[in-house]
């Protein structure tokens, strides 16, 4: 009874093993930033294969990385950063009790996270057209590329010459002495051995010919891309649950009393999707 | 996070006064306790789910012995003993083991310790509990649906390739996982912002010390398997070829990831075991627990190395010879934090009044045992004799020596100890002894000749075997038997007790920590008076009562906080 009395007259609701509110607080608070903590770990099992395997093979990735849209993961990034900036103003409008633009932060923080799964639909889309899937479903159909190139090939790339993305097939017929090396290639040799698996090495790949040609398990690149940006995506999702959850709670008045622990609760969370995915732009879309 | 005020179990705000309401009689109905938020009964549910996955665990070893009496096929085919062997170890360790002590003595134990009513984060508890039910669910729904024959270990490539419920049962072992997560967190935030008045970290009993330690393992190793288990799910719906050589990958990725989770889970074992026995050792021997800061350290000690040992099952899967001396460096160093705490313990013994209670029976187990399980991991973590006894039964003798002879028989030990407290009965003392004598020696007779066979070249998981190994398989299969006898006693008279044995008093054993303060079993809300916490070992402080038959505090006064009176 006296734990009741003391959090109405705190105008907080203080579960009743605690002994005050600010104990209940920093509990919360401790358990998310741990719980970020697991989240972070969760995300290195991806950041670790992918540097595995960018370490032993840097050309999968060089030439991996051309097909996702650079401008389309700026401004992926921008939304999601925008959308911290919503969810930080959000929990300083709920410390303020300003419960209207608390609403209207965490309704434009839902926003951007909308924008951001749309985006991403929109490149997964177009990936899909074009079979740049994970290794199991792989099948470029990259002859088409001509008329889509845009859609698919970073801009300079698609700028400099129609010969220097080819397929396989291409490559059997082209002369090895084409000029104009690409300076994105990586001068690093790839791995001639090692733990790459027991896959054959392509022999065309493995030649300097100049021409960025499809090295071998270049699908590797597209399964590391879609497991990472996958589980981001899901966390996006979650995120987006959690932020409906809190306009609901808004609507009911939870937050009337000015208590914004759910609010900076699930802001934090945020903050963590927000700065893996910087990660994952630098990572996939900037080699 | 947590502060809706609608939830079961804040409902009712019972008189802390009413001596007979406890948290076993405070409220009725299965619902009741499904949807409870009391770390009790949270803990009470964990160890009855628990105590069952043993028991199915159990069942699978001892078909596996029953089938090993013999070369050649005794009552099984070959595929089935590969599903039984994987099944034994999925269930005890995904099941039983890693949840086993944290999710059900931690949970009833730590908050009491802490003289707090619950855990920090009570929902997060629950949901950890429902966790766990979900997992174990669809791990039993793999059973039924196929079994596996991976063994507990899932190696790719032929997890990834094998037609049976990899599927379902590593989606079981990811559930799991969070579940062990969520415990370990809830741990955590409860130990560093629930401690009572006078309770210094170097003042904290340091079964919570253990706990504490384990639940930094289980945050950070736990989400690493989730991940990798995700990854092989999706190798084996999607093909994402991450870990096959077919489409790039590289399988022993899997091994590198895998047992960065599964090494440190050894320690997420016995760590909680480690806590048990200080506790244990100290209250039976009737003096204060020995180097307290060495103890308390060495665990987190063990934690930190437990991350930077895993490389050591990889000795012989094409690691470079630098890395493997790196790693065999390394696995030694955990045994000098392990062996400071035995030592620690055999100093609190040193002319200590030793009760052979049925806790400490177990507690001496754990000693012998323990020390042989420590102690042959030197031999597995030396590259040499390694290349030797690689994939024989030495392994499975010196793992089973570690978690059976140690977390194991310390969660006995601990049952025995807590079981007064937890349910408010004594057992009878002369059949636990019994069934002490015949787990400890069914054990050795079990697993002891599997260290004769391993080193004389015997391979595991074989179902087939050269004459010359019957003696010791027969051996070994009649030690099992002999040890599942001493379980079938153990459940009869632990049940026994709840209906027809002695009540028990506040404080049986002597012990100086807050759980002992309350009674037996403890009210709803844990303790009458706010608790104020002194030095947890100093047993001086209590004097026995014949006339309760426990022990009282000498001067009762010196646990309640200081405005006790006054507040709440």
């Amino acid at each position: 009874m006296a734990d009741q009395a003391h959090a109405q007259r705190d105008g907080l609701a203080v579960d009743h093993h605690f002994e005050n509110a600010d104990q209940q607080y920093q509990s919360a608070k401790l358990g998310m930033w741990v719980f970020l903590g697991t989240e972070i770990l969760f995300f290195g099992g991806l950041f670790v294969a992918y540097s595995v395997y960018r370490a032993n093979h840097p050309e999968i990735f060089i030439f991996g990385h051309h097909f996702l849209d650079k401008n389309l993961g700026a401004l992926n990034t921008v939304i999601l950063i925008c959308s911290s900036l919503t969810a930080a103003w959000a929990v300083r409008a709920a410390q303020l009790r300003q419960i209207g633009m608390l609403k209207l932060m965490i309704l434009l923080t839902i926003l951007c996270a909308l924008g951001f799964m749309g985006v991403k639909s929109v490149e997964y889309n177009g990936k899909w057209k074009h079979g740049l899937l994970w290794a199991g479903q792989y099948d470029p159909h990259l002859e088409d590329h001509g008329e889509t190139s845009h859609d698919i090939i970073g801009e300079e790339i698609a700028a400099e010459a129609d010969a220097e993305i080819v397929t396989e097939e291409m490559v059997v017929e082209a002369s090895p002495a084409l000029p104009a090396a690409d300076p994105d290639r990586s001068t690093i040799a790839p791995a001639a051995e090692g733990p790459a698996g027991l896959a054959v090495e392509d022999p065309a790949a493995a030649e300097d010919t100049g021409v960025e040609v499809e090295p071998a398990n270049a699908q590797t690149y597209f399964s590391i891309y879609f497991l990472l940006t996958g589980l981001h995506g899901i966390h996006v999702l979650g995120g987006i649950g959690a932020f409906i959850w809190l306009l609901l709670c808004a609507r009911r008045g939870d937050f009337d009393s000015g208590h914004f622990t759910r609010v900076d609760m699930v802001a934090l969370y945020w903050h963590l999707v927000d700065l893996i995915w910087i990660y994952l732009f630098l990572l996939l879309y900037l080699i | 996070m947590a502060e809706a005020t609608s939830a079961p179990g804040n409902d009712a705000i019972v008189d802390r006064t009413a001596s007979d309401d406890n948290y076993l009689t405070h409220g009725k109905g299965i619902l009741s306790w499904l949807f409870t938020l009391d770390h009790k009964r949270i803990g009470v549910m964990y160890l009855v789910a628990i105590l069952s996955s043993f028991f199915l665990g159990g069942v699978f070893a001892l078909v596996l012995r029953a089938e090993l009496w013999t070369p050649g096929q005794t009552i099984m085919t070959a595929d089935t003993y590969n599903k039984m062997f994987t099944l034994h170890g999925a269930v005890m360790i995904f099941l039983f083991i890693i949840p086993g002590i944290p999710a059900t003595l931690g949970n009833f134990v730590l908050p009491l310790m802490l003289g707090a009513k619950d855990v920090a984060l009570p929902r997060l508890n629950l949901a950890s509990f429902w966790l766990w039910l979900t997992g174990a669910m669809v791990a039993v729904a793999s059973i039924v649906i196929g079994a596996v024959d991976t063994g507990w270990t899932f190696y790719t490539p032929y997890s990834t390739t094998t037609t049976t419920a990899v599927t379902a049962m590593t989606l079981g072992a990811f559930i799991l996982g969070f579940s062990s997560i969520f415990t370990g967190l809830n741990f955590i935030v409860t130990i560093h912002k629930m401690r009572p008045e006078g309770m210094t970290w170097f003042r904290m009993p340091l079964f919570l010390w253990g706990i504490y330690s384990t639940a930094i393992i289980q945050v950070l190793a736990t989400p690493v398997l989730g991940i990798t288990l995700l990854l092989l799910v999706a190798e084996r719906t999607l093909g994402v070829g991450i870990f096959d050589p077919a489409l790039g990958g590289d399988p022993v990725l899997y091994q590198h990831f895998f047992w960065f989770y599964s090494h440190p889970a050894v320690y997420i074992m016995i760590l909680p075991a480690m806590a048990i026995m200080s506790e244990l050792i100290s209250v039976f021997s009737g003096k204060h627990i020995f180097g307290y800061k060495f103890i308390a350290w060495s665990s987190i000690a063990i934690a930190l190395l437990s991350f930077l040992v895993w490389g050591h099952h990889m000795f012989t899967s094409g690691q470079s010879g630098l890395m493997n001396m790196i790693f065999s460096a390394l696995t030694f160093s955990v045994a000098i934090p392990s062996a400071v705490k035995v030592f620690n313990w055999l100093a609190t013994m040193y002319k200590g009044s030793i009760r052979l209670a049925a806790p400490m029976l177990y507690a001496l187990s754990f000693l012998f045992l323990f020390a042989i399980g420590g102690l042959t991991g030197l031999f597995l973590g030396s590259l040499s004799t390694d290349i030797h006894l690689h994939d024989t039964y030495f392994v499975v003798a010196h793992f089973h020596y570690v978690m059976f002879g140690g977390t194991v028989i310390a969660f006995l030990g601990g049952i025995h100890y807590w079981w007064p407290k937890m349910f408010g009965r004594m057992y009878s003392e002369r059949w636990a002894q019994l069934s002490a004598f015949l787990i400890f020696v069914g054990f050795n007779l079990t697993f002891f000749t599997q260290f004769v066979m391993g080193s004389h070249g015997m391979p595991r998981r074989y179902y087939n075997y050269l004459e010359r190994f019957t003696a010791y398989h027969q051996a070994s299969t009649v030690g099992s038997f002999v040890l599942a006898l001493g379980f079938f006693i153990m459940a009869g008279y632990l049940l026994h007790s709840l209906v027809g044995g002695e009540k028990a008093p506040a404080n049986p054993w002597g012990g100086a920590t807050l759980e002992w303060e309350t009674t037996s079993p403890p009210a709803y809300y844990n303790f009458k008076h706010e608790m104020r916490a002194g030095d947890p070992y100093d047993l001086d402080a209590l004097r026995w009562d014949p006339s309760i038959k426990g022990y009282v505090r000498k001067d009762p006064a010196s646990v309640l906080a200081s405005g006790e009176g006054a507040a709440s």
